[in-house]
C-alpha cells in the first residue's frame, strides 16, 4: 500500500488572460485522501438527511442540497489557510460542516432547534462561523460582500482572502460584476467562484448567459476553468489562486459541477433536463466514486477503511439527525434577543403594543 | 463661535478616522475631488488612498463592499452622493447590514454608517428630491439619524460611526452652507449626540411642533410667527427617526395638549404617521385638546419648477394655519389675550 500518489487531473484547466496555470500534477497523501473521502461523504449523508428531514415536514421552508457538488467544497477547503475567507448562497449545509460546525449544528439549524449554529434563527440559507460569512439568500448579494471581506483582508494586512461564491444563475446578477470591477481596480484578494452546475434553478445556463465560459466573464480579470467533480483539481486551482490574488489580486475560477437534486426541495427537478442527463452524471461523474475508486487503485485508501468512514459518517449523521428531530426550539422570548448589537430602543412593539424588554445574550464579533 | 453644517460633518469623520484605525470612508468622489458636497474637503490628502477610497459608480457594488468589510471587522463609512441613489443599493442596507445580526443569532454584527445628502434639494426635480427617512425607519435592526444642525450633524455621525449597529444619517445638502452658533463643548473630539434622543429647540406650552433635518427651521420661524400673536409653540428636533423619542414627545404633549408633526416627505407611512399611531396607542392620547395634524411634502413627485417646488413643500404659513386650526377656539383666546 502506498502512503502518497502523484496523480494527474482528469481533465486540463482551461484560462482566460494567464500565461500559466494551476499544477495538473498533483501529490496526494493516505491522510489527506481519508480526510477528502470523509468531508465529502459527511457531506453527502448530511444533504441525504436534510432532504428526508424535509420529506418529513421537519425542516421548513427553504432546503437546497448541494448533493454531486462535493468536490467544489471541500478542494476548496484543502487548499485554504487558517487566514482565508469564504462567503457562499444558499447552498451552504456541506460548506457550514467544512468551516467547523458540528453536523448537530448543521440539521439542527434546519430543523429550527436551539442547537442549530444559528440557533434555529437563520434556518438553511444563514447559517455563519468564523470565517465564513454565511450563507446569502439573495442571489448574488454574496459577491461584493466577499470582496469586501477581501478589502477587510487587505486593510488589516493579515495576508487572508476571501472566496466569494456563486452559481451560474447569479452570474448574470449585476452587482458580480460591479465587484469585479472594484476588485481589480483595488487589487483586492478575492476569489470570485462561480460554481456552474448548469442550472440556475430551472434555467440552464445556455439559456439564461449570453456567455457560459464563466471563467472569461471578468473581462480583465483573468479566470480558470476547473473540473468540479475532481476535488483535487479544484484544490490545485484554488492554490494557486490563493497565491495568484494575494499576489496580483482577482481572479475567476468557474468550477464545473452538477447538482442531483433540483433547486430546492419543492423542485423535482425533472421538467427541466431529462432523467437520463441526472444518471449519466452519477455513474460517470460523481466526485465521490470517481475519487473513491482512484484512491482504491493507487492503494492509497483500502475498500475496509472506505467501509469503516461510511460506517462512522452514516452513525455520526444518523445520531445527528436523531437529535436535530428532538432538540427544542429557542423559548418564545428569544423573538426579541439580540435584534440589535446596541439596542437603543426603549421597547420592541410586540403583535399589539410596546411591551416587549430586548434581550441582550450577545454583542456579536465585531467591537 | 460658528461652524457650517459641513464642517461639523467633516471634522467628526476626521476625529473618527483620527480615533480609529478601521475607520474608512468610500463613496463617489469623497477622495480627489473632495466630496461631491466637499464634506470630505482634505481628509484624503490627511489619510491617504487606504482610508479615503474612491469608487466607481457603482453604488450596489460598493455599498455590498462595505458590508462585507464591516462583518470582518472594518468600520466602514459608506457615502451615497445623495440618498437618491441609495435605492440601487437598498438591499445590501437592509438585507445585507440590517438584517445580519439577527439572522447569525448575535454571531456577526455590522457596524457600518450610511451617509449623503436626503431629501428635497433645489431645482433638481423628482428623481433627486426624495426624503428616505420613513423608507429606512420602518427596517428593525437599523437605527436612523436625520441632524438638523452643525451640533447635530458632528455629535449624530460621530455616534454612529462608533456604534456597533447599521446606523443611516440622513443628512440635507441645503444646510451643508448654513452656520450655527456653537458651543466650546461641540468641537471636543469626544463629544456625541446620543442616538435616540430628541432636543427640544423651543421651549412652549401651547402646541408642539415636532420635526426633523431641515423641516426644524421651518418649524422655528413658525413658532416665531406663532408667537407674534401671543402662541407658544415647542420646537422638538427629532434627531433621530429610529429609535424614535416618543418619551420627548409625549411630555411635550402633556404639556401643550395640541401636536402638528412637519416633515418634508410625503405623508402615507411617513413619519408624522407613526408619531399620530404612537399617541393613539398611548394614554398621551387623552392629554390631547384636539386632533393631531400632520404638515408634509405635497403628495406628489417633486416638480422643477421654482414655483412649484416651492409649494410642494410645508412653508412657514402652512405651520402656522395648522397649529391655528389645531388650537381652533383656544387660539383666538390666546391671540386675545395677547392684545
Amino acid at each position: 500500500y502506498a502512503t502518497e500518489a502523484t496523480i494527474e487531473v482528469n481533465r486540463p484547466f482551461k484560462l482566460h488572460r494567464l500565461d500559466e496555470g494551476p499544477a495538473t500534477t498533483v501529490k496526494l497523501t493516505k491522510d489527506e485522501a481519508l480526510k477528502y473521502y470523509t468531508q465529502m461523504q459527511t457531506i453527502r449523508r448530511l444533504e441525504t438527511a436534510a432532504g428526508n428531514l424535509y420529506k418529513e415536514k421537519i425542516i421548513r421552508g427553504f432546503c437546497h442540497l448541494y448533493s454531486g457538488q462535493e468536490a467544489c467544497a471541500v478542494g476548496m477547503k484543502a487548499a485554504m489557510r487558517d487566514v482565508d475567507n469564504i462567503i457562499s448562497a444558499y447552498r451552504v449545509h456541506g460548506w457550514t460542516y467544512l468551516m467547523g460546525v458540528s453536523p448537530i449544528g448543521v440539521l439542527a439549524e434546519l430543523t429550527g432547534a436551539q442547537s442549530g449554529c444559528a440557533r434555529g434563527k437563520g434556518g438553511s440559507m444563514h447559517m455563519y462561523s468564523p470565517n465564513f460569512f454565511g450563507g446569502n439568500g439573495i442571489v448574488g448579494a454574496q459577491v461584493p460582500l466577499g470582496a469586501g471581506v477581501g478589502l477587510a483582508c487587505k486593510y488589516k494586512g493579515n495576508g487572508g482572502m476571501c472566496l466569494a461564491l456563486y452559481g451560474d444563475g447569479a452570474a448574470n446578477q449585476g452587482q458580480v460584476f460591479e465587484a469585479y470591477n472594484m476588485a481589480y481596480l483595488w487589487k483586492l484578494p478575492v476569489i470570485f467562484v462561480c460554481e456552474n452546475n448548469n442550472y440556475g434553478m430551472g434555467t440552464s445556463s445556455e439559456r439564461a448567459s449570453c456567455n457560459t465560459d464563466y471563467y472569461t466573464r471578468g473581462d480583465a480579470l483573468p479566470g480558470i476553468w476547473v473540473d468540479g467533480m475532481d476535488v483535487l483539481a479544484v484544490r490545485s486551482a484554488t492554490e494557486f489562486a490563493i497565491n495568484y490574488v494575494n499576489t496580483h489580486g482577482p481572479l475567476v475560477m468557474e468550477t464545473n459541477t452538477y447538482r442531483y437534486s433540483g433547486h430546492s426541495m419543492s423542485d423535482p427537478g425533472t421538467s427541466y433536463r431529462t432523467r437520463e442527463e441526472i444518471q449519466e452524471v452519477r455513474q460517470k461523474r460523481d466526485p465521490i466514486t470517481s475519487f473513491k475508486e482512484m484512491c482504491i487503485e493507487l492503494g492509497l485508501i483500502t475498500t475496509d477503511e472506505v467501509k469503516a468512514i461510511d460506517l462512522k459518517v452514516r452513525k455520526e449523521v444518523d445520531d445527528a439527525t436523531a437529535f436535530a428531530k428532538t432538540d427544542a426550539e429557542l423559548a418564545v422570548s428569544h423573538l426579541w434577543t439580540d435584534v440589535s448589537s446596541n439596542n437603543l430602543e426603549t421597547k420592541i412593539r410586540g403583535t399589539v403594543g410596546y411591551n416587549l424588554d430586548h434581550i441582550q445574550e450577545r454583542k456579536g464579533v465585531n467591537h | 463661535k460658528q461652524m457650517t453644517v459641513r464642517d461639523g460633518l467633516n471634522s467628526a469623520l476626521d476625529d473618527e478616522l483620527a480615533r480609529d484605525d478601521r475607520v474608512f470612508l468610500l463613496g463617489e468622489e469623497v477622495a480627489q475631488y473632495d466630496g461631491a458636497y466637499k464634506i470630505s474637503r482634505g481628509l484624503w490628502k490627511k489619510y491617504g488612498d487606504k482610508r479615503i477610497i474612491d469608487t466607481p459608480i457603482t453604488e450596489m457594488g460598493f455599498a455590498g463592499i462595505a458590508v462585507g468589510a464591516a462583518m470582518a471587522g472594518l468600520r466602514p463609512v459608506c457615502e451615497f452622493m445623495t440618498f437618491n441613489f441609495s435605492m440601487q443599493a437598498i438591499d445590501h442596507i437592509i438585507n445585507s447590514a440590517a438584517k445580519t445580526f439577527y439572522m447569525s443569532a448575535g454571531a456577526v454584527n455590522v457596524p457600518i454608517v450610511f451617509r449623503g445628502p436626503n431629501g428635497a434639494a433645489s431645482g433638481v426635480a423628482a428623481q433627486h428630491s426624495q426624503c428616505f427617512a420613513a423608507w429606512y425607519a420602518h427596517c428593525p435592526g437599523l437605527k436612523v439619524v436625520s441632524p438638523y444642525d452643525t451640533e447635530d450633524a458632528r455629535g449624530l455621525l460621530k455616534s454612529a460611526i462608533r456604534d456597533p449597529d447599521p446606523v443611516v444619517v440622513l443628512e440635507n445638502e441645503l444646510m451643508y452652507g448654513t452656520a450655527f452658533p456653537i458651543d466650546d463643548k461641540v468641537t471636543d473630539p469626544d463629544f456625541l449626540v446620543p442616538i435616540g434622543k430628541a432636543k427640544i429647540m423651543r421651549p412652549g406650552k401651547d402646541i408642539t411642533f415636532v420635526a426633523h433635518s431641515k423641516a426644524v427651521e421651518t418649524c422655528l420661524l413658525a413658532a416665531a410667527e406663532l408667537a407674534k400673536k401671543g402662541i407658544e409653540a415647542e420646537v422638538i428636533n427629532l434627531r433621530s427617526i429610529r429609535p424614535l423619542d416618543m418619551a420627548t414627545i409625549f411630555a411635550s404633549v402633556r404639556k401643550t395638549h395640541h401636536l402638528v408633526t412637519v416633515e418634508n416627505g410625503w405623508p402615507q407611512h411617513g413619519v408624522g404617521a407613526e408619531i399620530c399611531a404612537r399617541i393613539m396607542e398611548d394614554q398621551t392620547f387623552f392629554e390631547l385638546d384636539a386632533p393631531v395634524w400632520r404638515c408634509c411634502g405635497v403628495d406628489v413627485p417633486m416638480p422643477y419648477a421654482k414655483t412649484l417646488e416651492a409649494h410642494a413643500l410645508p412653508r412657514v404659513n402652512d405651520l402656522t394655519e395648522a397649529a391655528l386650526k389645531v388650537l381652533g377656539g383656544k387660539a383666538g383666546k390666546a391671540v386675545a389675550a395677547a392684545k
